[in-house]
């Protein structure tokens, strides 16, 4: 489950540290705005030896790597794929080309390192407006694309629109890219609310996220995890209904009907399918804890 | 391997260590500083000789202002410093 993904600034120990005891379902160790130009060699490093080291758990480890428009992506790779990070998130991805261009790269350093090929996932982040115009075929680009990742701030930037809590800016972007990942049967991850004081306009925006289809939140700040983790699970009022539906499908079948209701209402196939989709996320979120 | 030139890695924050290497002609000096010098002083000490020794490093001086570092963040600092010490990466 991705509920929640933690971004951690790849050249602090400190915050790398606490890594292991942060309630997120992923973090993400970051080489790239979080590291000043002339301290990358040291965080590509420093990762690397946090990522042997330490033990994270269930936590799925993404390693956000500089733009592959330069030249230190392929530095932070060397460094840190001996390492086995399950993620790697390209940073302003904007067309399918550059997604081939690094799973290109994995394929020949998943060889050298006697990694079975297509092991490590691909998590692309879409910041920038050509990324989201192209998300279908981002999204297509490889089969080790895991989920599609919207940022936010960048793209209002680019957009040259100011970036608001409201978020209308970004409408556009999130229902493109909601529809583009599930297009292609993968998960989608909302932009993080970056105002780490305000928990109230956190839980309204990440609430909205979860209504637009996406399945979880990128998130900049420790306060914010609980919050973004409750939104993005299912409540046990979801997993009661969804088991009444179930409950109601197989009591149909014995009874030989073709059609079922429950409390007045026809379970049609999206029904069943919504019923199915909250008892996985119940019995995911199980087996993580 | 050897310590090329003057070279600096890591930070005064907490969990991290500044390490500083320094050529000289001279058998490997290390010196420590540490808020828990008293209790893991000799552990950090060994890290340091142990990485000094994978590299091929016997010469030259090595200073260490810890923060309560890890482990893995000492064996972290000490490779980048000594990258930079090569004349290799960012902070030289």
């Amino acid at each position: 489950m991705r509920r929640s993904m933690m971004f951690l600034p790849g050249n602090s120990p400190r915050m790398i540290m606490n890594g292991p005891v942060l309630p997120a379902d992923s973090l993400i160790l970051d080489l790239e705005d979080a590291v000043a130009p002339d301290q990358k060699d040291a965080a590509r490093i420093l990762v690397a030896n946090a990522l042997k080291n330490l033990d994270f758990g269930k936590k799925e480890i993404v390693v956000r790597i500089n733009d592959l428009a330069g030249s230190d992506w392929q530095k932070d790779l060397d460094a840190i794929l001996p390492a086995k990070p399950q993620v790697i998130m390209p940073p302003k991805v904007a067309r399918a080309e550059d997604i081939e261009l690094l799973a290109s790269y994995l394929d020949k350093k998943e060889n050298e390192l006697g990694i079975a090929v297509g092991t490590t996932k691909i998590i692309p982040l879409l910041e920038l407006a050509i990324g989201v115009e192209n998300s279908y075929a981002i999204a297509c680009a490889s089969p080790r694309v895991a989920a599609l990742f919207l940022g936010g701030e960048d793209l209002s930037a680019d957009l040259r629109s100011p970036r608001t809590k409201e978020g209308w800016e970004i409408f556009y972007a999130r229902t493109r890219l909601v529809c583009a990942a599930r297009a292609a049967e993968i998960e989608v991850i909302d932009t993080p609310f970056t105002d780490t004081n305000d928990l109230e306009g956190l839980e309204i925006d990440a609430k909205f996220a979860k209504s637009l289809g996406f399945s979880g939140k990128a998130v900049i700040s420790p306060r914010h995890l609980d919050i973004v983790n409750q939104v993005f699970s299912p409540t046990e009022e979801d997993i009661l209904w969804a088991k009444d539906v179930m409950a109601a499908i197989e009591q149909g079948k014995k009874e030989g009907k073709g059609a079922v209701s429950l409390r007045g209402k026809m379970i049609d196939k999206p029904i069943v399918m919504r019923a199915e989709q909250i008892l996985a996320a119940e019995r995911a979120l199980a087996e993580e804890f | 391997m050897e310590i090329k030139q003057q070279a600096l890695a890591g930070t005064l924050e907490s969990s991290d260590v500044l390490v500083e290497m320094i050529p000289e002609a001279c058998p490997l000096e290390i010196e420590l500083s540490s808020p828990v010098k008293a209790q893991f002083g000799e552990e950090i000490l060994n890290t340091v000789r142990e990485v000094m020794a994978d590299q091929g490093i016997d010469q030259g001086r090595i200073r260490l202002e810890d923060r309560g570092a890890l482990d893995c963040t000492i064996r972290a600092r000490l490779l980048a410093c000594l990258e930079r010490a090569q004349g290799q990466g960012g902070n030289q």
